[in-house]
């Protein structure tokens, strides 16, 4: 069972397929999970989850999900006694939560009179146990009532109030955060955004010598010669970096640019260039930005064309000016507005994407950064795993 | 038979119950975690604990899955056949055998290892995809099916080099062996090395936990740096009074070599403990 659950890990983006579930109830068939909440929340984890981004995701889900079940209410364990359950309550609650089949597996184990009967029976010995009657139906599959005991709406599973919170403890420490996909960059999941860029491009259909396939094949040829050819595999990504530096995200510019430059050996090529705030006619070639490594950005347009793919690195955040104004840089007097060359740039490389390192419920609040957003077609990231990956995704296609 | 860990290998409930799931279940356990967390370790103490076999099967970025079933050695053969060797007539002479087929054909179902099986070609999961749900393959060459006698249990280890089918995935247990917390620390040590002193180890726990939370850190030391480095303390005899001493000139922690393997880490160290002393 645990349907509900599961609907809850899907809508929260947790891609736990059909299979993983059925899983999870084979297991809980065969006991695995015993009669322990904590059991159940790591087994359901190693069943549900398979990508330790979403552990974060799944503790919250397991927390939002369980709560009601879960945490011990006193003084409320006192007054609903389990016999005080309303039929007609748990008559539409499986009403609502069973399929068909499951019906009529009720109706084998002696319809659900029967069940209903034997329930309540269940909960009687239950309250005779345990003072107070605080301890319900379990969640182990093994007995029928397992499942049903189930609710989202409140009916408790699990033990006593002392071990809920020891136990509710271990998803509400939430302590895959950091792993999670949307976490910011830092040096921790460098290397994971590393793999991320390190994406294969197979482009076309040349082919060379398979020396190994040739050796093998003649040799089962009985000694005749017999050719074998494999496509080419090289990677074809031209890369042209625009980083903006002088400003407060310089240590986010840096970190950015470290990573694409440790993934420089994916790339065909990789061309790094500087700007302050905005890019206008000129380019700088070092970071330093002096005169000397001044180059013109018609000449950039016009020596690496259309096939290079564009990321632009920066906040985004300026003085309205810089961005709509001739004569607006802060560094020089420009001709040209900062739109108009931005606009020139993007329309000379088709694949581009803009990443941002400043927070993303920050960008709505600054003008230029929702007027760039604009100009670049939405495709703004934020300097995160899942950012990065979006990013690499819109080049590539 | 359940896994409850070995008096060499402290497991976390959770890895307990994952591990418990997969032999149950017989399905194959995918483990992932920061480097040094023991994941290919854990391969060999269930293989301890439950008494079985362990078989490894380490992978590298040429492995191919075919090489996991068997391999036809035609070259060999074509050279037999020009030198007459009457060997030639069989073809089962020149099939080799991969780790698969021999978990598969074990006694008692052994613990299989695919170590770092994301070091391999981005296919290789999927090639292993029947083979692993089945528990079966066919060897074309002589025409046989090769069926598991028992299912194996199957420990898969991933450093996150590459992504890993979704269609894989759905077929495996999942585990990820999380940095150990200071109890859970304190309790590996303790297998590893009984009786030493609480003052040292508590002393070396502080400076290393606080070492790891240094920000800016590129490698950050792991449980296995961590052991080689109490190894360390232990030969060269070094007191706790020493690592209390964390006034600036000693901000380091001694024989920092087993815990900084990288020179700009130790140069952040140095830095640090430079403005210390300025400051």
């Amino acid at each position: 069972m645990f349907l509900a659950f599961f609907l809850a890990l899907r809508a929260a983006g947790v891609k736990a397929s059909l299979r993983e579930f059925l899983t999870l109830q084979e297991a809980m068939v065969q006991g695995l999970a015993g009669f322990d909440v904590e059991h159940f929340y790591y087994l359901a984890r190693a069943t549900l989850v398979k990508d330790e981004r979403f552990l974060d995701k799944f503790d919250a889900v397991f927390a939002e999900h369980f709560k009601g079940a879960l945490s011990p209410q006193p003084e409320a364990a006192g007054e609903v006694a389990p016999q005080e359950i309303p039929r007609e309550w748990l008559e539409k609650l499986a009403e609502k939560l069973l399929t068909e089949e499951e019906k009529a597996q009720i109706q084998s184990l002696g319809g659900f009179e029967a069940l209903m009967e034997t329930l309540r029976q269940r909960l009687e010995e239950q309250k005779g146990r345990h003072q107070g009657g605080n301890k319900w139906i379990g969640t182990a599959g093994t007995s029928p009532f397992g499942a049903y005991g189930y609710n989202p709406e409140g009916v408790r599973i699990g033990q006593e109030g002392s071990r809920h919170r020891r136990a509710v403890k271990v998803w509400d420490k939430r302590e895959f955060r950091n792993l999670a996909g949307d976490a910011e960059l830092g040096t921790r999941n460098m290397k994971i955004a590393l793999r991320r860029l390190r994406r294969f491009a197979r482009e076309g259909a040349a082919e060379e010598l398979d020396l190994t396939g040739t050796i093998r094949s003649t040799a089962r040829n009985a000694g005749y010669l017999d050719l074998q050819m494999v496509p080419e595999r090289h990677n074809a990504v031209k890369l042209l970096l625009l980083l903006d530096i002088g400003g407060s995200m310089d240590e986010h510019i840096h970190l950015c640019e470290q990573l694409f430059t440790a993934a420089s050996s994916e790339f065909k090529h990789l061309k790094h260039l500087y700007f302050h705030n905005c890019p206008y006619e000129t380019l700088w070639r070092d970071a330093r930005m002096r005169a000397a490594d001044v180059v013109s950005t018609t000449d950039v347009l016009h020596t690496y064309d259309h096939t290079w793919k564009l990321v632009i690195v920066g906040d985004a955040a300026m003085s309205p000016y810089e961005l709509l104004s001739p004569g607006g840089a802060i560094s020089s007097w420009n001709q040209e507005s900062g739109q108009t060359w931005l606009k020139r740039i993007l329309d000379a490389y088709p694949k581009a994407a803009w990443i941002n390192p400043a927070q993303e419920r920050l960008w709505h609040y600054t003008q230029t950064t929702r007027l760039i957003a604009e100009l670049m077609e939405q495709r703004m990231y934020g300097l995160t795993l899942e950012g990065l990956d979006q990013a690499m995704r819109r080049l590539m296609h | 038979m359940r896994f409850e860990g070995t008096d060499s290998f402290v497991a976390t409930e959770d890895l307990k119950v994952a591990v418990n799931a997969a032999v149950a279940l017989e399905r194959p356990l995918l483990i992932k975690g920061e480097p040094g967390t023991g994941k290919t370790v854990l391969a060999q103490e269930i293989a301890k604990a439950l008494n079985r076999k362990l078989i490894s099967w380490h992978v590298k970025s040429t492995t191919k899955a075919q090489q996991g079933l068997y391999e036809y050695d035609a070259v060999s053969r074509l050279r037999d056949s020009q030198l007459g060797d009457p060997r030639v007539h069989d073809i089962g002479n020149y099939i080799i055998r991969g780790k698969l087929w021999d978990a598969f054909e074990a006694e008692t179902a052994p613990v299989l290892l695919i170590d770092e099986i994301d070091k391999a070609d981005i296919e290789f999961p999927n090639d292993l995809l029947l083979e692993l749900d089945r528990m079966e393959f066919f060897v074309y060459e002589t025409r046989q099916t090769i069926k598991a006698r028992q299912r194996p249990i199957i420990v898969i280890t991933s450093n996150n080099e590459k992504e890993l089918p979704d269609a894989f995935l759905r077929r495996c247990f999942f585990h990820y062996i999380k940095f150990p917390d200071r109890e859970t620390m304190q309790r590996i040590v303790d297998v590893h090395y009984p009786g030493i002193s609480h003052l040292l180890l508590h002393e070396a726990l502080t400076s290393f936990f606080e070492l790891r939370e240094l920000p800016g850190l590129k490698k950050r030391p792991s449980t296995s740096e961590f052991l080689d480095w109490l190894k360390l303390l232990l030969a060269e005899d070094i007191g706790p009074e020493l690592l209390r001493e964390r006034n600036a000139a000693r901000l380091i922690p001694p024989l920092h070599g087993a815990l900084l393997k990288n020179e700009q880490d130790v140069h952040l160290f140095e830095r640090i403990a430079f403005m210390a002393r300025r400051g």
